[in-house]
């Protein structure tokens, strides 16, 4: 209660159920900050839907849905849909889901849905590996990188889901980071006032998973940003590439080095993150120049 | 207004009716004309609610259970496959209490494929928490589509209106469309809770203990249990209103019977004609239709049945490894009647085959001349 008298806005509680240092906690924080408490928000299983707090505790100070695994993007949809028919709708919709959510079992789902253009705010809250059940390999896990059922090292890249989305031609679609915070809370402010599906793509370091330390999740998700791992943008109408922040172009190593999943790392594998970084990136540049001309 | 349509028009007819708010689906063999159906009234701005054309049925489920939350009548349907992927969203639907109306065309279930009438894929979801109403004609579908939106609104359980592939689906017959008035005083306006009141946020399906998760499923019991004389009153209102009644369960010539005929769905129609040439021949058959599953009409199948001494299950469907799932059913809900050893299961028309009088009439000799029950089912095949 301190906590809702002394800040007024925020609308995530303190009591929630992250791990200490977890990413996702300041990520949904400043999410729902920025959505305002005047929403309705869909939660899957993910690691979003343990620090939303079991029953009949709630973390989170707006009504939230904790539906099926594969399933954000319709269940959204459908509450979105009723809430029109209702007259309401000026409420806004979000959805938030992990990569696994994201990228794998619900990438059917949420293809649906963006193809028919539903009205909702869709948040892939991306900690890259099935970290609600205990650290296994998804298709947003960067190669190489260490998880449960990747021993080894992951021998996929990471699936490009910003350019699946981009495909579907949505009116929004934004990467995010917890290590940029203005950034981010303006793009969900943003994508607010928006009408049809939005799509808000957050890294979101998980300290347990990536082998790291409990005070390293602000510092892994800027690292991430400033080597062009993972780069700030916007994609309006799906062709109109927009960059958000400048990086300082550091190499990757000054982000692979602090993450225990990435310990084991040859040189010539540091190599080929850095060469498979520069050649998405100049993607990415061209995709950004041709539109500005 | 008598009109001549399919057992699927009928339905689409129905939900139209209801003024149904959000239809969510997805095209499958043989459901898709009521899909299309209601597009075409969308098109033409007649069908009073909005279609979502989802990829999937498992999403479409997905959309009619939150938008049910959210406090609007909602209506899918579906068939075989598609309700097989649907299956996690069906629990979900039930466990979170909403009032989700589906129409199920019976099909197959693969493999091997095939497009014909079977009832074990809305069979398969038993234990999903859905009622289940299976009916006999395309009239009786439509009729049972309004009496779920009436049932499913008041209980706050889905429920599943159960039509065969083909025998109903796509046979046309004259169907009495009621007037919209007539239905408008019948099935009132939507008064859903709504579950994301933003002056009263709460949390909608978080994770429960075990107690609580045990407490849940009690709670879901208690109200199937009730639905039991929910449905029975909804129907007797149906009957006052339109002239035509079903009852949970339907019984012809059961008191003095020597043997009684237990059916579901279209085979029931073809029943009550080899009851009737029986009778004419001497002798003494009766009939009990099963229209209601889930709940399972227990007391009003003793009543009916406890002292019939022998009884034939007909089956269009199977648990593999057991017997037709009617006749398990039939005989763990009898199983403390004074009458033993009488029951016996036939699987007939499974797959779409048909089951004509002729057949219905062997099942008949046969268990009559049966010195013993067998515990197993008697597999009808073509002679």
């Amino acid at each position: 209660m301190l906590a809702e008298k002394t800040q007024p806005d925020e609308v995530m509680r303190s009591g929630h159920l992250a791990c200490p240092g977890c990413g996702h906690a300041i990520g949904v924080r400043m999410v729902l900050k920025a959505l305002g408490n005047r929403a309705v928000v869909v939660v899957v299983p993910s690691c979003v839907a343990v620090i939303s707090g079991p029953f009949p505790n709630a973390a989170f100070g707006l009504p939230v849905f904790h539906s099926a695994f594969e399933i954000a993007a319709p269940t959204a949809a459908g509450i979105s849909r009723a809430l029109k028919i209702q007259g309401k709708g000026d409420i806004p919709v979000l959805a938030f889901a992990g990569d696994g959510g994201t990228f794998d079992i619900g990438l059917q789902s949420l293809s649906g849905a963006a193809d028919r253009n539903e009205d909702f705010i869709y948040v892939c809250m991306d900690n890259e590996a099935y970290m609600n059940t205990g650290i296994q390999v998804s298709s947003a896990t960067p190669q190489f990188a260490w998880t449960g059922t990747s021993p080894a090292g992951n021998t996929r890249r990471k699936k490009q889901i910003m350019e699946i989305m981009a495909a579907h031609r949505i009116p929004y679609a934004a990467t995010a980071s917890i290590g940029f915070p203005e950034d981010l809370m303006n793009k969900v402010k943003r994508a607010r006032e928006i009408q049809g599906t939005r799509f808000i793509h957050i890294l979101s370091p998980c300290p347990t998973g990536w082998k790291m330390g409990e005070d390293m999740s602000p510092v892994a998700a800027a690292a991430a940003v400033e080597t062009n791992i993972f780069p700030l943008y916007e994609i309006l109408d799906g062709i109109h590439y927009k960059l958000n922040y400048q990086s300082r172009n550091l190499p990757v190593e000054k982000y692979l080095m602090i993450q225990g999943r990435f310990r084991h790392l040859k040189p010539q594998q540091i190599e080929a993150v850095q060469a498979e970084t520069d050649r998405l990136w100049k993607g990415l540049i061209r995709r950004v120049g041709i539109e500005s001309c | 207004m008598k009109r001549f349509l399919s057992g699927n028009d009928a339905v689409a007819e129905a939900v139209r009716l209801c003024r149904t708010q959000l239809v969510a689906a997805y095209p499958i063999t043989p459901q898709t004309p009521i899909y299309e159906r209601l597009s075409e009234w969308e098109a033409k701005d007649e069908l009073g609610g909005e279609m979502m054309r989802t990829e999937s049925e498992h999403s479409a489920m997905a959309a009619c259970l939150s938008a049910s939350l959210t406090g609007i009548r909602t209506f899918t349907a579906t068939s075989s496959q598609g309700l097989a992927l649907m299956h996690e969203m069906l629990h979900f639907a039930a466990g979170c209490r909403t009032s989700v109306v589906m129409a199920n065309v019976n099909r197959t279930l693969a493999a091997p494929w095939a497009f014909w009438s079977d009832q074990t894929d809305s069979l398969s979801q038993r234990d999903t928490g859905w009622i289940q109403i299976y009916c006999e004609d395309g009239q009786e579908a439509l009729d049972s589509v309004i009496q779920a939106f009436r049932l499913a609104e008041k209980v706050l359980l889905p429920c599943m209106v159960i039509l065969e592939a083909h025998y109903i689906s796509h046979f046309m017959e004259p169907v009495d469309v009621p007037d919209q008035a007539l239905v408008d005083s019948f099935v009132p306006k939507v008064d859903l809770p709504r579950r994301f009141d933003l002056d009263n946020p709460g949390y909608v399906m978080p994770t429960v203990n075990q107690k609580q998760f045990m407490e849940f499923k009690r709670l879901s019991q208690e109200a199937m249990e009730l639905s039991l004389e929910v449905i029975e009153g909804i129907d007797r209102e149906f009957a006052a209103v339109f002239g035509r009644g079903y009852g949970i369960i339907d019984s012809v010539n059961t008191e003095d019977a020597d043997l009684v005929l237990v059916t579901t769905a279209s085979i029931t129609s073809t029943a009550r004609i080899a009851v009737a040439r029986l009778r004419e021949k001497g002798l003494k058959i009766g009939l009990v239709k099963i229209r209601l599953f889930r709940p399972f009409p227990v007391q009003a199948l003793r009543d009916v049945l406890d002292k019939a001494p022998r009884i034939a299950v007909i089956d269009r469907n199977i648990s593999i490894g057991r017997e037709g799932i009617f006749c398990s059913e039939l005989k763990a809900a009898l199983v403390h009647s004074p009458v033993k050893k009488r029951i016996q299961g036939y699987l007939a028309g499974l797959g779409g085959v048909d089951v004509d009088v002729e057949l219905l009439e062997r099942i008949v000799m046969d268990c009559l001349e049966r010195k013993e029950v067998l515990d197993g089912p008697v597999w009808m095949m073509e002679e």
